[in-house]
């Protein structure tokens, strides 16, 4: 075609400013909901000193038993981490991070070798069953196989027999460095490289562990794969790192779900995950992330920097992202795609809800690559309380993108009238032969639509969930069913006053 | 026929209400008395406080009750929230209907239905019994069945979002229906519809308002009283025929009772 259509434009974008705004106090009830995995489980743990230094490092390193490649690693890793400075773009207000008050490693104190699950210290159980992810073999989930990590280490995954059987591969990291180094020294950071970004560069240095699956030729995994990730200790950070290897003609559908007690003081988070599909290979990554966010008054909570990235190496690959964020005080993540092979394609959908002081700068980055690629951008921030909540993103259509598209939409929808909503797209077409469509609105919810519902027999809250969910429609259709139940309840939870 | 009617009690009592938004004075001693099996009609100039009236019966928050009070069923409703209202048998047909995206007008239409059943003791209908139950009444008002799967609303043009008021009503069977300028914006067929819905509502143990301007509504559904509002006042109470004089002789005419009384 040769003619660059690039087209940008505000649709619907009909802001309701009311005199009245919905009855405030109501407004601020129905959003006042206790968190409800605030609690701490008390076991002992084996703590490493406060600090980062390479002997830190090497003490980690040498505590997972870590062969030379992955110690180079991490110090390569941590030589850059010291030139770099922490990124202040985004719009994101919080007091300076002290790098050296943090403890890298904590573990809770278990038998050297854990041969089954019985074995595991029954209040680590507990803590998963209180959660809603029973590990033992009794109750666990059907049909979904779950890692689950507590604060540096993974303590169990269930159904890996079963899996085996398919020649997939689900394991802890640090078991997949033992078992499959081969594996893991071909794909660590080739898709988030340790020089990418500070939190990145922070991650590859002190990671301690995280999920790891390898999905054979040809093989459609045949259940879902989870991981949980809890916080426990205040005083240590944790630093997951997730690889996923799709090869050709594969596919799996992978959730994760986070949580962490109510602590005064900040927590940091810094997880950084890496996708690689190869041909026609295809990867749907889903997120419920419910981190402890904090008091109304914004003390505590979990500083959240995530480097999520996903490589369609292959073609007709695919990596699709969907994300319900609720918790966490800071949230600063972008699941991405590299659309390298021709005609892939990648997703994002989201759904990022903040409430009293909790702050999100969230979005995508769709880089095409190769030709006929293609991606799909749907973000849904809702803001209430005093909370901000921020889409970026970036479109970028390379040289070699011909053909290429990608349709992106981005709405916010504002409860109360001290909640703020930002929208940044940014656009860079190289590739006269592709297209990029973008719409964005802004709404809030209205009196009068509140009254229209209420009008006819529907309660207050369950009015404010209805449009909530509404809102979010078209994310939820994304995400596995098991999961979009949840995120609907888990959203109505947020915005349930403690009538309900 | 009337003295019989009023052997019952009655639907709806406004005593004397006074009513008020930002400390604005909307409404100053209205009183109005609806039967069972009697129809209604309010008219007045626009901003005389008919369509507020209607939304303080329903119970909106904007505003506030300076003084009177409102029965339902010989209960005082004042402080009611708009959805006890909605589910003890208020309905309120809006003049303006609301638009919510994202929200399935299927969907909504059932959570509202099984809200009043629940208050009636009525078993909660499921997707498929409640769909069988609407298939039944969207013959009512003359609808297709894709307006169910749309957002509440959504897109419709101004005489389909009456006819979704008319079917939201014909579902909840209310025992008082207050229709704020419901003819408003219809063509004659549209107008038919709405008309012959409200008449299949309307029996021997219902209530109902109209809020309306035009003369032609009231010619498919004859009242039996007819106020004229003014100034957030009733000035005059007459039956059908008055309807007939206000449309002769325009609001003009009613200016002189402001005078007399």
């Amino acid at each position: 075609m040769g003619v660059s259509f690039v087209k940008v434009y505000k649709a619907n974008c009909n802001k309701l400013f009311l005199d009245n705004m919905v009855n405030e106090n109501l407004v601020k009830d129905v959003v006042k909901e206790p968190y409800k995995y605030g609690f701490v489980t008390d076991i002992e743990t084996e703590k490493i000193e406060k600090g980062l230094n390479e002997d830190i490092i090497k003490l980690i390193s040498q505590k997972k038993e870590e062969p030379r490649f992955l110690l180079d690693f991490r110090l390569k890793a941590f030589k850059r981490w010291q030139k770099m400075k922490e990124p202040d773009w985004a719009a994101l207000g919080y007091k300076k991070i002290d790098y050296q008050d943090i403890i890298y490693y904590s573990a809770p104190k278990q038998k050297e070798k854990i041969s089954s699950l019985d074995e595991v210290d029954p209040k680590l159980l507990e803590t998963f069953d209180k959660l809603g992810i029973p590990l033992t073999e009794q109750k666990k989930l059907t049909n979904v196989a779950v890692d689950a990590v507590f604060d540096s280490v993974s303590i169990a995954t269930t159904f890996r027999e079963e899996l085996a059987e398919h020649g997939v591969i689900f394991c802890s990291i640090s078991e997949a460095v033992k078992n499959h180094a081969d594996l893991i020294e071909k794909y660590l950071g080739t898709v988030v490289p340790a020089s990418d970004n500070y939190f990145a560069a922070l991650n590859s240095a002190v990671f301690s562990d995280g999920s790891f699956v390898y999905i054979p030729k040809g093989v459609t995994c045949p259940m879902d794969l989870s991981s949980y990730f809890r916080i426990n200790s205040g005083d240590s950070g944790q630093f997951e790192r997730t690889l996923i290897i799709a090869e050709e003609s594969s596919s799996v559908s992978y959730l994760e779900g986070c949580t962490a007690p109510m602590f005064d003081t900040n927590t940091l988070h810094a997880a950084v995950v890496e996708l690689i599909a190869l041909d026609d290979a295809s990867i749907k990554y889903s997120t419920v992330q419910n981190w402890y966010a904090g008091n109304e008054e914004g003390i505590g909570g979990i500083f959240n920097f995530v480097t999520k990235r996903g490589k369609c190496l292959g073609k007709r690959s695919k990596i699709s992202w969907s994300q319900v964020e609720t918790g966490s005080a800071i949230t600063w993540k972008y699941p991405s795609c590299l659309l390298l092979g021709e005609e892939s394609v990648g997703e994002f959908y989201s759904v990022a809800l903040t409430n009293n002081l909790q702050q999100a700068d969230t979005g995508t980055k769709m880089i095409h690559i190769g030709p006929k690629t293609k991606s799909t951008i749907v973000s849904k921030g809702i803001s209430a309380g005093n909370s901000k909540n921020s889409y970026r993103g970036l479109v970028k259509m390379g040289t070699k993108a011909t053909g290429s598209r990608n349709y992106s939409q981005c709405d916010s929808m504002l409860i109360g009238d001290q909640a703020s909503a930002n929208t940044f797209p940014y656009i860079k077409s190289q590739q006269p032969d592709s297209e990029i469509e973008h719409e964005a609105s802004t709404c809030r919810i209205s009196e009068d639509q509140l009254f229209y519902l209420q009008s006819r027999g529907i309660e207050f809250e369950e009015a404010v969930s209805m449009m909530v969910s509404g809102f979010c429609r078209d994310v939820f259709n994304q995400l596995p069913m098991e999961f979009a139940a949840e995120a609907d309840k888990l959203l109505a939870l947020k915005l349930e006053g403690s009538v309900g | 026929m009337q003295s019989k009617m009023k052997e019952s009690d009655p639907i709806l009592e406004v005593k004397n209400l006074s009513a008020s938004t930002d400390n604005l004075p909307i409404l100053k001693g209205v009183s109005l008395t609806v039967y069972p099996g009697e129809i209604h009609a309010i008219m007045g100039r626009n901003g005389c406080g008919k369509s507020t009236l209607s939304k303080i019966i329903a119970g909106h928050p904007s505003y506030n009750i300076t003084n009177g009070d409102i029965k339902f069923l010989g209960k005082n409703i004042n402080s009611l929230e708009p959805e006890e209202r909605s589910q003890s048998g208020i309905f309120l047909g809006f003049q303006y209907p609301i638009e919510i995206p994202g929200v399935s007008n299927l969907e909504f239409l059932r959570v509202s239905t099984n809200a009043r059943r629940k208050f009636l003791n009525k078993e909660e209908l499921d997707t498929f019994d409640f769909e069988e139950l609407v298939k039944e009444k969207l013959e009512i008002v003359k609808m297709d069945q894709a307006f169910l799967s749309r957002s509440v609303n959504q897109g419709f043009s101004g005489g389909e979002k009456k006819r979704n008021e008319i079917l939201q009503m014909a579902l909840l069977e209310p025992k008082i229906a207050i229709l704020d300028e419901t003819d408003s914006g219809l063509d004659i067929d549209a107008l038919r519809i709405v008309a012959s819905g409200i008449k299949r509502i309307s029996n021997a143990q219902t209530g109902i308002i109209l809020i309306t301007h035009y003369q032609r509504l009231l010619d498919e559904i004859k009242p039996n009283y007819v106020h004229v509002m003014s100034d957030g006042q009733i000035i005059k109470t007459g039956e059908s025929d008055l309807a007939l004089e206000l449309e002769k002789k325009g609001y003009e005419w009613t200016d002189n009772f402001i005078k007399e009384t």
